[in-house]
């Protein structure tokens, strides 16, 4: 089986200035992968890059072993911040529903088979008996649920999700874990950006170690070894020794 | 003579009814896009941004719609271009160039003519609506609806979620030109109306009213279009009676729509507000 998503020598800046360099790794379909790496690492940078939704200095990303631009729908985007207008008129099931959009064909309406699609996508983020809420009138965690929601809807080969579980409850990232490992079962491949280093190792069978450049990537146990996370994240290394070692 | 009676028997009343009651649906319509976009500002640009393009038109001796649509989009482009290639905010550059297209549209006519036609571009004059405007302006409205129609799914992911478009392959910048390009028909059509000054006011105010009433988009367009062709209606009624100009009284008439809806929508109404925050109060006391 071919590589899932493959990463060569990609550099990455904002006006000049370098936020990902040199960064190189392939990854199997049927992996859940975590991207870590301190604030300003370029995580974020380098996910919208994968996506090709801004331009890279140099360096070839390929899904599939084929162009970014052709398997453009087979890829989900959870963006760690999603700007848009949260007074939209739209309601939580029609957010959901718009991820049934990218394989609809042009003048296409969404049909029955995806609005229960979207219900069914809502219902495993918990979601559904807010289903006629208008999408600003939720809390922030439930709001990422929402969109989390949308990314399934897609039944994307691949999802790029951007710290999902920022300012969700525990339980609530217990049921999105459990989804996103089934997602893996079925063959499919997902980076989550990542923050919480202590659950790295329940979370995720391979990492992805960022500062700028690529720190390391491999399974979880070579990567989280106390050498390596401080050499990630120079000045914070004290208490971060702590964590390794106890983890 | 009533009005009922006068539009039976004036064919003049006909066509001005017709053609502002499409105006009225069409500027509803794209008027909805606009404000979610956060574009009004645009809109007032691209509606000043005709006028060079008609003065132009009739220097050429070509119907006035070529020309206004080839300056509008020309105006889109240059705005987008400024505030996506200098440091020059969007907000600035629209001013920049609206001013701009506004100014050589106010020249050029003025070199040209008397400044009857001046007036009549700023301020319409629906009453005196010719046979080829009112078809220009049902062509238009075929289009713009046609469009809207077909490509529902694109303008609402584009205005709802422009990264999620992006990421899956939607051309985006390629819809906004095609919303801009839709934006300056609409412009044109509305020209004998209610003129170029209170277009903005037509597309903003009904779909302002209608962004008051409902939480979904595809019931904002047909309330918003309600809105529009019901302010061109009444306000029709009104200046024929009054005298007024026609123009100008649409938009109060729209105005005051929106006013009583501000104060009295169920769901986003000010009295709505006032009321549950004190009943919550008093229940506390
Ligand atoms: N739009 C932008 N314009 C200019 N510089 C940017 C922009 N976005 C990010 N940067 C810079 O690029 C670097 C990488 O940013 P990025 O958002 O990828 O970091 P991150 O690893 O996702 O951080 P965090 O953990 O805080 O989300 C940072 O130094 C940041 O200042
Ligand atoms: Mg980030």
């Amino acid at each position: 089986m071919g590589t899932s998503i493959s990463v060569d020598q990609l550099h990455v800046s904002y006006y000049g200035k370098e936020a990902v360099r040199d960064v190189s790794f392939s990854i199997m379909p049927g992996s859940l992968v975590g991207i870590i790496g301190p604030n300003g690492a370029g995580k974020s940078t380098l996910l919208k890059s994968i996506l090709g939704l801004i331009p890279s200095d140099k360096g070839t990303v390929k899904v599939q072993g084929g162009e970014v631009k052709l398997a453009r729908k087979k890829l989900a985007y959870v963006p760690q911040r999603s700007n848009i207008d949260w007074d939209f008129p739209i309601s939580v099931i029609d957010t959901a529903l718009i991820g049934t959009y990218p394989k609809l064909r042009m003048f296409r309406r969404p049909k029955k088979s995806d609005k229960q699609l979207a219900m069914e996508c809502l219902e495993k983020v918990g979601m559904s008996e807010f289903k006629n809420r208008q999408i600003g009138e939720l809390s922030g965690g439930q709001q990422q649920r929402v969109f989390l929601a949308r990314a399934l809807a897609q039944q994307a080969e691949i999802f790029f999700l951007d710290e999902p579980f920022v300012g969700i409850d525990i339980s609530s990232e217990e049921t999105i874990i459990k989804i996103l490992k089934e997602l893996r079962d079925q063959g499919k491949t997902i980076l989550v950006v990542h923050h919480d280093l202590s659950k790295a190792n329940d979370y995720f069978q391979q990492l992805i170690l960022l500062n700028q450049e690529l720190v390391k990537f491999g399974n979880v146990d070579e990567v989280m070894t106390p050498e390596t996370i401080s050499r990630a994240y120079q000045g914070q290394l004290s208490f971060l020794k702590e964590l390794v070692v106890s983890s | 003579m009533n009005f009922l009676e006068a539009v039976m028997h004036y064919e003049f009343l006909q066509k001005a009814l017709l053609t502002s009651i499409m105006v009225g649906i069409i500027c509803g319509v794209i008027g909805c896009f606009i404000i979610l976009r956060g574009m009004a500002l645009m809109g007032d640009a691209i509606s000043h941004a005709v006028l060079p393009g008609v003065a132009l038109s009739y220097f050429l001796g070509i119907n006035f719609f070529f020309g206004a649509v080839f300056t509008g989009v020309l105006t889109a482009i240059g705005i987008g271009y400024i505030s996506q290639n200098s440091r020059i905010k969007n907000d600035s550059s629209i001013g920049i160039m609206f001013t701009a297209a506004f100014a050589l549209g106010i020249v050029l006519i003025t070199l040209m003519k008397s400044s009857t036609d001046l007036y009549h571009i700023l301020f319409g004059n629906v009453l005196a609506v010719r046979p080829s405007d009112m078809w220009m302006t049902l062509i238009i409205g075929v289009i713009v609806l046609t469009s809207v129609y077909l490509f529902y799914k694109e303008l609402l992911v584009t205005s709802f979620d422009e990264t999620m478009a992006q990421a899956y392959g939607l051309p985006t910048k390629l819809i906004h030109y095609f919303l801009m390009t839709l934006l300056t028909m609409v412009t044109v059509a509305s020209l004998q109306t209610v003129g170029i000054v209170l277009v903005v006011a037509m597309l903003i105010t009904p779909a302002a009213t209608a962004y008051l009433l409902t939480n979904r988009l595809s019931f904002m367009l047909f309330i918003s279009s309600g809105f529009g062709s019901i302010s061109a209606v009444l306000g029709l009624y009104i200046s024929y009676k009054a005298n007024l100009a026609s123009g100008a009284t649409i938009v109060l008439v729209a105005t005051g729509l929106f006013i009583i809806t501000l104060i009295f929508s169920p769901k986003h109404g000010v009295l709505r507000k006032l009321i549950n925050s004190r009943k919550k109060r008093v229940s506390y006391s």
